[in-house]
């Protein structure tokens, strides 16, 4: 509770000018929320699902917080809570978890949600793109929301992407919500890509209706500290989900990733793969759990986690759970942590590619397992180009930059 | 071009080769016979560098060059080219990315600037045709869901366009078919300038009805017991090894 | 089909446990309830040396500190750790000298097809027994005797040969490891004791049978197993209870100490009585085993097949120090009914160059859960660790819940750690054609099952695996569904 208690502080101090700038949808969530986190206080590594984070740790530093709502012209289909349709704006904090303590804070804290709303029936064209840049001149904490409403049959591609501009510290605590409605199409990307500085908790959200697809790929190629959490309920029957991941890390930098496929109704489908490059001292974790309720059957699943550990100091902790109380499943799932094929090193070595060189195209080419699923060309094409700047140390972030020298 | 004097090597303390002397001079296609276990493949990976195997005495020198102390992408470039007995599967890696890996690594040894792309898919293209490799399969991963044919062949296309001036055929004709065997020993045919050398590790005549030999080394225990002709290799085949052995006092 | 398979589930669910019979032997029991004092008569009726009573005071006091743990996939019921005896034995056992045992204590083995007498030679086993807390009979001993091998019960080892207990008591599985451990080092009352000499191998399997027979008891027994350089020894352990409609609680320990290329293979049958077709009764088996491969070159293998218990929560687990040594641990857990299990192995990876294998089958059938739960963990000391781990979940009804828990702390990036699960069902299609070719859908299930699990029962000692394969189809039948 240490840590907690200066946002408590900090919230009782603010919570008019924060009540002023909001949304009557927002501003209704806040006290009970407050309730749940002064009640709990940040949660511990014994908390099972928090058992590779630091929680405590990365909210201690004080940080100044931002208090601004959403400014300036929006992506199309995007909209402040004030100015979203009534029907979805009321699924605000309706999706999250709201016992958890950082959902928590961020519901007490955050002043302005982004409304991605899709209505029924639309084909959205192009991807929607949303940009988070961080930037500022001292150490902030930025409480981000994102509720995205995807109506009947909608279909829609997000491309989200965090950059930090400045050499700050920050501490991000994101949190979305996805209500994707009967016969709905959601691809959503993640894409990180910031500094050793920044620390990150990103928990999404998603609440699945009949025959509604979903795909969710997270894209860690530079950060500090993350933790991504993704809870996906799949409560209509016949619902798909894919959810992937690709996490490079080197130096001290940490990547959490913790998801939950909650199979609530019968005949859908889910599919996870995620995989980890971790060089220097880098720490990744992974723990999905696949749960299949009672009656869900027909349910399939495979979860496959793998992971290239390219150091004997970095460290990687693998964690597929699945449980199950239905019968009429096919559920798997796999977890590897190895190292490099010395016998494809020594073949492509005798062709003449250096070691070094090797080395990074087999790291490539591990990840590229993951990009590959991704439907987007452009975007496939562009994740290629990152992933080989980013193993050769080459990422703009980078460039030159004091810090990761 | 190659010259090994007095060459011992172990792997995992145990000594494979016990002294082997072979030279070989430009232009010449040498064959090592021998029974499994006789180290034929050990000299093989010895002479590219695989980090497996240790030499405990000798030289290679290689065009002049002290070869041990070269590290194996340095041998390849050099103008080594080993065609494996199992070559491996790189998947994610495409055959493309990595042919064009290779063959600017090797410009970049000369001095040479990279090739232009579209100048390196005309040479893949073109390559290509000569082992009747199909393009399907130059867009897969390396060697990745390959029939073991695919795989010699694959090899052989490597081979066309590395252009190196020693090649080792490790067991090349093992796992191939009659018809197989034929365009790949044809493709190397074509492609062998006529001051570029081999040896032919094989333990069959079939491959080196083929490839033509000049110089036949038999190899037993780790050393050459016996060296002879093209004639060799068919006394081989209607004989066996044993009366080799008897010969050579073994 | 449907009706067929409701039959047969009723037929079954009438089936009565085997060996849930009583013994009627006079029992030496003592008042219900845990005090410093309850422990100082334990040890006291046993003789015991004072760094004993002063190893269970440590224990005790320790205990008292701790809390039951609930992080298992289990809804365990309340225990009143004051109202269980804990010390019970057949009053006067072993009262002349050739070991002549009471007759009615002689039946009761027989009937459980365990051979107590050593005419029974044809079996090949040596056995020790222990009915509720206090070892009855240790078969062969002169045979072994003869090799140097030590095989008998502890209470015995700790007056014959007390410097080879206090060196190895504890050392594996230390009284502050869990709270069942701390209880289990507080109360325990007998169990088996081994050594095997330097470069001895062990001529027979050696073998425990654990029996709870008196009301209101629990059972705490204790097992040390050294094996020195070069020795190997197969040890077997089996387990029954009668049928009690109250829950009865057995918090065991076993050690095992392996040293330098010597090789235990410990096996386990684990039939304690299961509770009835409504939940009620049962054993609530709560066991901390565990291994210590200490030597280079050391082998552990633990199989289990685990068919009894109300309650299941066992992890036999390897600590791999010695440089290259391998562990193995092969499982098949079958729960029906109201069972719970959650069991799995740790495999900690400290020595260079190590090597483990998990084998995991669940089998889960009527309203039960079966839960995998495992911990693969390598060392940054531990270059070149090997492991591979593949846990399969069979379902049998859709009122059951199997699930799979690993967890995988790697530390070296030279580690090569490979998990793999699935769960599936038994498929109408399976069924459907092994009915076509005339085989009943019940023996289908046991065919199916038998296959399943037969990796695993093919690890088992020749008898053992007989055993398995029957209880397999016993503890299954009604299942079908």
């Amino acid at each position: 509770m240490s840590a907690g208690k200066q946002y408590i502080d900090f919230y009782q101090e603010v919570r008019d000018t924060i009540a002023a700038r909001s949304s009557a949808e927002m501003n209704a969530q806040r006290e009970p929320a407050l309730e749940t986190f002064s009640a709990k206080g940040f949660p511990s590594q014994k908390v099972e699902r928090y058992r590779y984070v630091k929680v405590d740790a990365d909210f201690s530093p004080n940080y100044g917080i931002a208090l601004t709502p959403l400014a300036g012209p929006l992506p199309p289909y995007c909209f402040s809570i004030k100015d979203a349709a009534p029907h979805a704006r009321v699924l605000y904090n309706k999706v999250a978890d709201a016992t958890d303590s950082i959902v928590a804070l961020n519901t007490m804290l955050c002043v302005d949600t982004l409304v991605v709303h899709v209505p029924r029936g639309t084909r959205v064209e192009h991807p929607i793109q949303i940009s988070n840049i961080l930037k500022g001149d001292q150490d902030t904490m930025v409480c981000r929301r994102i509720l995205i409403v995807m109506d009947e049959l909608a279909e829609a591609d997000i491309i989200i992407t965090d950059r930090a501009a400045s050499q700050n510290r920050f501490l991000t605590n994101q949190v979305i919500e996805v209500v994707m409605k009967d016969g709905s199409h959601l691809s959503l990307y993640d894409i990180e890509e910031t500094h050793l500085l920044c620390t990150r908790y990103n928990s999404v959200f998603v609440q699945q209706g009949r025959n509604s697809s979903f795909r969710h790929t997270n894209l860690t190629l530079f950060n500090g500290h993350t933790r991504n959490r993704l809870d996906v309920l799949l409560q209509g029957e016949g619902s798909e989900v894919t959810a992937n991941g690709c996490i490079i890390a080197d130096k001290m930098q940490r990547v959490d990733n913790n998801t939950l496929i909650d199979h609530q109704a019968p005949a859908c489908q889910s599919g996870e793969l995620y995989k980890y490059v971790l060089d220097d001292s880098a720490v990744g974790a992974f723990a999905g759990k696949v749960l299949v309720r009672e009656g869900a059957q027909k349910t399939k699943s495979q979860e496959t986690n793998a992971n290239l550990c390219a150091t004997s100091s970095a460290r990687m902790y693998s964690q597929p759970m699945l449980e199950i109380y239905a019968d009429d499943v096919q559920c798997s799932h796999g977890s590897t942590v190895g190292q490099m094929d010395e016998a494809a090193l020594f073949y492509m070595r005798q062709r003449g590619i250096d070691e070094q060189e090797a080395r990074l195209l087999l790291k490539a080419a591990f990840i590229t397992e993951v990009i590959e699923t991704i439907p987007l060309e452009s975007l496939r094409d562009r994740l290629h180009v990152l992933v080989d700047k980013r193993l050769r140390g080459e990422l703009s972030k980078c460039e030159g930059c004091k810090l990761c020298k | 071009m190659l010259q090994i004097n007095n060459l011992h090597a172990s792997i995992n303390g145990k000594e494979i080769l016990k002294g082997i002397n072979l030279t070989v001079n430009d232009g010449e296609v040498h064959a090592v016979m021998g029974l499994n276990g006789a180290g034929k493949s050990t000299l093989s990976n010895v002479i590219v560098g695989h980090p497996a195997y240790e030499v405990t005495e000798g030289s290679i020198t290689f065009n002049g060059k002290d070869l041990l102390s070269l590290k194996p992408e340095e041998r390849a470039h050099e103008g080594i080219f080993l065609s494996f007995q199992q070559p491996v599967e790189i998947p994610g890696v495409s055959m493309v990315n990595f042919m064009r890996a290779a063959l600017n690594a090797k410009r970049k040894y000369q001095g040479l600037e990279p090739m232009p792309a579209g100048e390196f898919l005309k040479l893949m293209r073109e390559k290509r045709s000569i082992v009747e490799l199909d393009s399907k399969l130059a867009s897969r991963s390396v060697n990745e869901g390959f029939s073991g044919g695919e795989k010699k062949r694959n090899e052989i296309f490597q081979m066309a366009m590395l252009e190196p001036t020693l090649t080792i055929l490790d067991e090349t004709d093992s796992g191939l078919d009659v018809d197989a065997l034929r365009v790949v020993a044809e493709g190397f045919n074509k492609l062998r300038r006529p001051e570029s050398s081999a040896i032919v590790i094989t333990h069959y005549q079939r491959l080196l009805d083929y490839l033509k030999p000049d110089i036949v080394h038999v190899l037993i225990d780790g050393r050459i017991v016996k060296t002879g002709g093209p004639e060799l290799a068919t006394e081989i085949e209607n004989k066996g090894f044993d009366w080799i052995k008897e010969e050579a006092g073994l | 089909m449907g009706s067929d398979k409701n039959s047969f589930v009723r037929e079954v669910a009438e089936k009565k446990y085997e060996y849930g019979f009583t013994t009627n032997v006079e029992t030496d029991i003592i008042e219900k309830g845990l005090s410093e004092d309850v422990v100082r008569l334990i040890s006291s009726k046993k003789g015991e040396p004072d760094w004993l009573l002063q190893f269970r005071l440590d224990a005790y006091r320790y205990w008292l500190t701790l809390e039951q743990p609930t992080w298992g996939h289990l809804n365990m019921p309340p225990i009143d750790y004051l109202s269980i005896s804990y010390f019970a034995a057949p009053a006067s056992p072993k009262t002349s000298k050739d070991g002549e045992i009471d007759p009615e204590l002689m039946k009761t083995f027989d009937k459980l097809g365990i051979p107590l007498e050593e005419r029974m030679a044809l079996a090949g086993t040596a056995v020790d027994a222990v009915m509720d807390s206090v070892s009855v009979k240790t078969t062969f001993r002169e045979k072994l005797q003869e090799k140097g091998i030590i095989f008998c019960s502890i209470s015995e080892a700790v007056r014959e040969h007390p410097d080879l207990v206090r060196e190895y008591l504890g050392s594996v599985v230390p009284y502050r490891d869990n709270f069942f451990a701390a209880l289990n080092s507080a109360v325990f009352s007998d169990g088996s004791f081994v050594y095997i000499p330097k470069g001895v191998r062990c001529p027979m399997e050696l073998s425990t049978y654990f029996r709870i027979n008196a009301r209101g008891t629990g059972q705490f027994e204790r097992t040390l197993i050294v094996c020195d350089d070069d020795a190997y020894v197969s040890y077997l352990e089996g387990c029954t209870a009668p049928m009690r409609d109250e829950n009865q609680l057995h918090a065991a320990i076993v050690e095992i100490v392996v040293k330098e290329r010597a090789e235990v293979k410990y096996s386990t049958v684990q039939n304690w009585y299961p509770g009835d077709s409504e939940g009620k009764g049962g054993v609530l088996n709560l066991v901390t085993k565990r291994g210590h491969l200490r030597g280079a070159g050391s082998r552990l293998s633990w199989t289990q097949v685990e068919t009894g218990s109300a309650i299941t929560w066992k992890y036999p687990s390897c600590v791999l120090s010695g440089e290259g040594s391998q562990a193995e641990f092969y499982s098949v857990a079958v729960t029906n009914n109201y069972q719970q299990a959650d069991t799995g192995t740790k495999m900690i990876h400290i020595g260079r160059n190590t090597k483990s294998t998990i084998i995991s089958k669940g089998i889960s059938a009527g309203k039960s859960q079966n839960a995998y739960r495992g911990l693969v963990k390598v060392a940054s000391t531990a270059e070149g660790a090997r492991n591979y781990s593949s846990c399969d979940s069979l379902l049998l009804g859709s009122q059951c819940g199997a699930h799979t828990f690993p967890y995988m702390d790697v530390h070296n990036d030279t580690a090569v750690v490979e998990h793999e699960a699935t769960t599936s069902k038994i498929s109408e299609d399976q069924l459907m054609y092994c009915n076509q070719r005339g085989i009943s859908t019940e023996e289908a299930v046991s065919l199916i099952v038998n296959g399943y699990a037969k990796e695993v029962i093919n690890k088992l000692p020749m008898e053992f695996a007989v055993e398995a394969q029957k209880l397999l189809g016993v503890s299954l039948e009604g299942s079908v569904g």
